[in-house]
């Protein structure tokens, strides 16, 4: 903004020539260094001080915050990657019987850690859970925004809006009193077991996928509805091959965040998972979920022991799944910006 | 001059199959209570340039956007009067709207592709109306793209998106994708003014070239444009219709004083 103007020290436009030896540089140079130096000589010296100190209160205090949550962070990775990481370093469990395992007895004789089981089940419960949410908030996201639109803005989105906020011992409660007896009633077995949890789950994360969609729709530019109608189009053919296309990654993020929400959802899993160390051999049997072993077993397990840093290591495992579901988000807004 | 016509309704009809493509009797659009357009008449003869001229809000991309129902789309929008296309009236009921917007074309002052490749955009609204043949929908893209200049861009990158393109050829992409239903007649919102002055250029030489096949109601803010490109010219004020003429009588002699001040910049 002021680089074309050169400082002229003592020059008719500067009032205090005092600030010109300190700042005898170009401006240019004081705005790449982003310093507090980066007025212009040639305004009257009051204002430009009231004005480079306040953007450098407010640049200390964004950095300052900045800080803080990149330190937070760091820390926590830190923390929980070198805690997890004993697991195999210190206390000699080989990573492959962790991630390929199938028997967990931390406390057996020779204890075994073998944490697959819980990794399929969450991998099982959360994406049957986006399964059975995608659809369900697509159609009511298309139903909110291009149906029905008053309607949808009064009542629906609300209703919705108020799903994500109700905590989750109420879902699995409601899931252990409803959903399980139900499923028993239908299914052999007790009704604990994948489809419990996924069923919790796809009602916990369907505000989640629908306010995304809803979002994506609302934005969409209006003339693309129009452009459609306008060569003839109907209503179900806008919405099914111009709107859909153009929503469709956005979708997917609400997909992947979805997911991600039920990977790491432990206490409504729990109640309704059943907690048995196995591979289940169908979705009615009783299972786990890498969030219910540590919910469960954190409090009867001393610190620095195996059978402590293993839980941590299910922790990074959740850990770099969350990195890896963020990761496909940036992908798939990165796709869909092109 | 359509302002003061008094035959019935019934009679109309009759009148309009024969040079007009398209005609509005009496028309008047409501948001709500407000009156967006009032009692307009005008008819467009088939194979010429209408422009739709006058300051913002008065009506004019209101008056546009009822020719073929795109007002439909409103929640709260109603009309009165007729508008004759083909000898019916469009907001009869039982009308199809559907075939209705593939005979009435739009274009948009901001250009709308479809998330989808350069193809897809024009094959969209064939597709719907029958056509299936990979070779069939090839040929239409490839006379669209021909008609709008496009082609030499764009010929080979056709499976590339659309949103690829620039603006103005994005512009051009939507008058494509409008052409290739094959409508008799066009309605244009303002379809340069988002565009760089090579781009209009471009858009307008276009439109010279589209009028000898078909009926185009512009809307434009800009008077230079409206002067060079079209045959009559109607200027709007506050909902109504001022005054409606051949192009050169409204921009050398117009009779009305408001649109003398408005053409000329002293309006307001």
């Amino acid at each position: 903004m002021n680089a074309m103007r050169q400082p002229s020290p003592g020059g008719p436009g500067d009032a205090k020539p005092a600030a010109a030896p300190a700042q005898g540089k170009p401006d240019s140079a004081g705005a790449k260094k982003g310093g507090p130096s980066a007025g212009n000589p040639a305004r009257p010296k009051r204002s430009r001080r009231s004005r480079t100190a306040s953007e450098w209160q407010g640049k200390a205090y964004t950095l300052i915050c900045v800080a803080i949550l990149i330190v937070t962070i760091f820390s926590m990775v830190f923390f929980v990657a070198s805690k997890g990481l004993a697991t195999f370093f210190t206390n000699g469990v080989s990573v492959s019987e962790f991630l390929t395992g199938i028997k967990w007895s931390p406390d057996g004789e020779p204890p075994s850690f073998g944490a697959l089981p819980f990794i399929t089940g969450s991998f099982a419960t959360s994406i049957l859970a986006a399964c059975i949410a995608a659809p369900l908030s697509f159609c009511a996201a298309v139903f909110m925004t291009e149906l029905m639109p008053k309607f949808g803005k009064r009542f629906m989105q609300p209703v919705i809006e108020l799903l994500a906020g109700i905590p989750s011992v109420v879902y699995g409660f409601v899931g252990l009193s409803v959903v399980v007896p139900f499923l028993r009633s239908i299914f052999p077995g007790q009704g604990l077991g994948i489809a419990a949890g996924a069923i919790v789950l796809s009602i916990m994360i369907l505000p989640t996928i629908t306010s995304i969609a809803t979002d994506s729709l609302s934005n969409l530019p209006r003339g693309l509805k129009e452009g459609s109608y306008a060569l003839g189009a109907t209503r179900w053919q806008t919405i099914s091959r111009s709107i859909l296309p153009a929503v469709l990654p956005s979708m997917l993020t609400g997909v992947v965040l979805g997911i991600a929400r039920a990977f790491g959802e432990a206490l409504a899993v729990q109640m309704v998972i059943g907690n048995s160390p196995h591979i289940p051999r169908s979705l009615f049997e009783s299972a786990s979920t890498l969030t219910s072993v540590i919910t469960l077993s954190m409090g009867n397990t001393v610190k620095d022991t195996v059978q402590n840093n293993v839980l941590w290591s299910l922790a990074l495992v959740l850990l770099v799944m969350t990195f890896v579901f963020v990761g496909i988000v940036r992908l798939l807004e990165r796709r869909a910006r092109r | 001059m359509a302002l003061s016509t008094q035959s019935a309704p019934g009679a109309r009809a009759e009148e309009h199959a024969g040079t007009d493509a398209l005609s509005a009797d009496n028309l008047s659009v409501f948001y709500g209570d407000k009156e967006a357009v009032k009692k307009v008449s005008l008819r467009f003869a088939k194979g010429s340039v209408n422009a739709l001229i006058g300051p913002s809000g008065c009506g004019k991309s209101t008056f546009l956007r009822s020719l073929n129902r795109m007002n439909d789309t409103i929640p709260d929008a109603r009309m009165t009067g007729s508008i004759w296309f083909d000898g019916a009236d469009i907001n009869a009921p039982g009308t199809d709207v559907v075939s209705l917007r593939q005979r009435i074309g739009m274009v948009w002052q901001k250009p709308n592709p479809f998330y989808k490749s350069i193809y897809e955009n024009i094959a969209f609204g064939p597709r719907y109306h029958g056509v299936k043949k990979k070779r069939e929908l090839d040929e239409i893209v490839e006379s669209c793209l021909r008609r709008t200049a496009l082609w030499e861009e764009t010929k080979d990158r056709l499976h590339q998106s659309a949103l690829s393109l620039s603006g103005g050829q994005q512009q051009r992409l939507c008058i494509a994708r409008t052409l290739s239903v094959e409508p008799e007649v066009l309605l244009m919102d303002e379809p340069a003014s988002a565009l760089d002055p090579v781009s209009t250029s471009k858009i307008e030489e276009l439109i010279s070239e589209l009028k000898q096949e078909y009926c185009i109601v512009i809307v434009t803010h800009n008077m230079a444009q409206a002067a060079r490109v079209s045959d009559k010219t109607a200027f709007f004020y506050m909902g109504n219709l001022i005054e409606h003429n051949d192009t050169n009588i409204i921009f050398t002699n117009p009779e009305n004083k408001q649109t003398d001040d408005y053409i000329s910049g002293r309006f307001g």
